[in-house]
Order: C-alpha cells, then structure tokens, then sequence
C-alpha cells in the first residue's frame, strides 16, 4: 500500500516537472547563429541535400566516430561475455514453423535491399548509417528467428566490421592530408546536388557506418541466440 | 502548427499511453511486447509530425523493430515462464 502511494506519488511529481517544462517552452522565432550557419552553408559548401546527415557525418564526424566506438566495445562485451556460455553440441530448438521459415525467405532480402537503400541515400534522403544499419540487423534477425540452428559466420560478420571501421578512419585520415580536415567529405568531388553520386566522401562514409552498425548488431543478436540456455 | 496537426498529436500521444498501459496491464506477454512495439511506432509517427524525419526512421527500426523482434526472440527462448 505505502509502495503504490510513493509509486503514485512520484509519477505524480514527474508529471508535474513535465507540465511545466511544457508550459514554460516556446519555440524560437529564429535558428541560433550555430544552426543558421549550418543551414546556410551545408548545401553550397558541402553539397549534401540532408542537413542532418551534413552535420552528423561532416561537421560532427568526430562524434559520430566516438559513437560507432562505443557500439563497436558494447558489440566486443558482448560478445566476449556470452562466448563463455557458448553451447558445445547444439540441441534441438523449437522449430520455426512453415509460414515464419516461408516468409523469412521472402522478406529477408526485402530487408537487407531497404537498409542498403536507406544507408546509401543517407545525404539525400532520412536516415543513413545507423537506421540503415539496424535495419540490417532486423533481417539478420528474422532468419535467426526462423532458423536458430542455421550456423553464423562469426569470422565474415567480424571481416566486414573491422574492414568497415579501418576505412572509416582511413578516409578520416585522408581528409586531413588532402581536404580541409578530419572527416573532411570534400575529398571526392562534390557532384551535382540532390544525385546519388554526390556530397563527396558523405556517402561513401555512411555506407561504412551502416556496414559496422549492421554487423555489430547482428553480431550481438547471433552471440545471443548461440547462448546456452540458462 | 495548425490545429489539425495539434489534434492528432494529442490522439497519438493519448494513444501512446493507452498502449503503454496495456504493456504493463496485459495478462499475456506476446501482447505486452506488441503493445510496446506499438508505443514506439506511434512515437515515431509523433517525431514525424514534429518534423523530425530522422529520429523517426531510428525510433521505428530500433525501437519498434528491433526490440520488439528481440524481445520475441527472448521470449521463444524462455520455456515454461509465461507465469512471470
């Protein structure tokens, strides 16, 4: 009963600083310098038709790096605490069933072809590297569902990631010898604006972060379902 | 924003927590992640109104797709608990 009351009373507590965060908000009548300088100068500067995609990979790449670190080391964790329960001899799991194994095959390369679309277009259109990645790791994640003894190459998953991190860096790298700075995208041609091909080394960038995403994802999920039975 | 716009952001979020407390309310657990799948989707919709296309995509691939496929995932993995 006390319990329920101090439940009670702490939602209680948390709505009423909600309300009035929400009551003293009022949206700004104008951007601030910093967002009014991005959002002049992304689109002649860096040729990117998506702003926040502009600022994640370009302006703010250094962050974005840091971020695809930390998924990298909670990926390793992972990996390395639930490689200790690994099962030896698998046993046999509860079968998928026919419509969940049927669909699987039908929707699977649906998935993987939507999260590439969504990465590869990441500086024209929402999304990129990240959603693209965990759309990925949903396909992964389906066939794991429909077939859980279907063996994971854990050695082709760990190949792509570090491939894809190593040249994440690299073009880091290469921007600071040849462009403006690290994580600069102006060391490919800027393109036409609004194409495929075009905001320099933008997409080329995101695709890798999609690629490490998707395959730290997917590696999580597979050490996961490898996991003996508790 | 215009009113219509305002509207169906207060139903959707009204809608959020309807799902949100069948989440918790719910006697069955497949139910219970699908209601939180629910929250996430209608929140993603949410962050779409508030002109936030990229939040939206992240919300609805990880938080409505992937968690609730893993916690099915879990769930198939866990045998006889149901009770829980």
């Amino acid at each position: 009963m006390i319990k329920r009351a101090l439940a009670l009373l702490l939602v209680l507590a948390l709505g009423g600083l909600f309300a009035s965060l929400m009551s003293a908000y009022a949206p700004d009548p104008e951007l601030n310098p910093t967002a009014r300088y991005y959002a002049e100068h992304t689109a002649q500067d860096l040729g990117a038709a998506n702003l926040v995609t502009a600022i994640i990979v370009t302006y703010r790449g250094l962050d974005t790096l840091g971020e695809v670190t930390v998924l990298f080391l909670t990926a390793a964790i992972v990996g390395l605490v639930l490689a200790q329960s690994r099962r030896r001899i698998p046993h046999q799991p509860v079968p998928g069933g026919e419509l969940l194994a049927t669909g699987t095959r039908l929707l699977t390369p649906l998935i993987l072809l939507l999260g590439v679309y969504v990465f590869v277009n990441g500086h024209l259109t929402p999304g990129g590297g990240f959603q693209g990645g965990a759309i990925l790791a949903s396909g992964v994640l389906l066939v794991l569902l429909a077939d859980p003894v279907k063996p994971f190459s854990h050695g082709l998953i760990s190949v792509i990631e570090s491939l894809a991190g190593t040249l994440y860096v690299l073009i880091g790298l290469a921007g600071l010898a040849l462009a403006g700075g690290f994580l600069d995208n102006r060391i490919l041609p800027l393109g036409e604006f609004g194409q495929l091909f075009s905001a320099g080394a933008i997409p080329v960038i995101y695709s890798l972060i999609g690629l490490k995403v998707g395959a730290e994802f997917a590696s999580m999920l597979a050490s996961l379902s490898e996991t003996e039975d508790l | 924003m215009s009113p219509i716009l305002t509207g169906m952001t207060v139903l959707l979020c009204l809608a959020m927590i309807v799902a949100a407390l069948a989440a918790i309310r719910v006697k069955s657990l497949p139910m219970a992640i699908l209601a939180g799948g629910l929250v996430s989707l209608i929140l993603s919709v949410v962050f779409l109104i508030l002109a936030a296309p990229d939040v939206a995509m992240t919300e609805a691939a990880i938080g409505s797709g992937l968690t609730t496929f893993l916690f099915f995932f879990v769930l198939s993995r866990m045998r006889g608990g149901e009770d829980d």
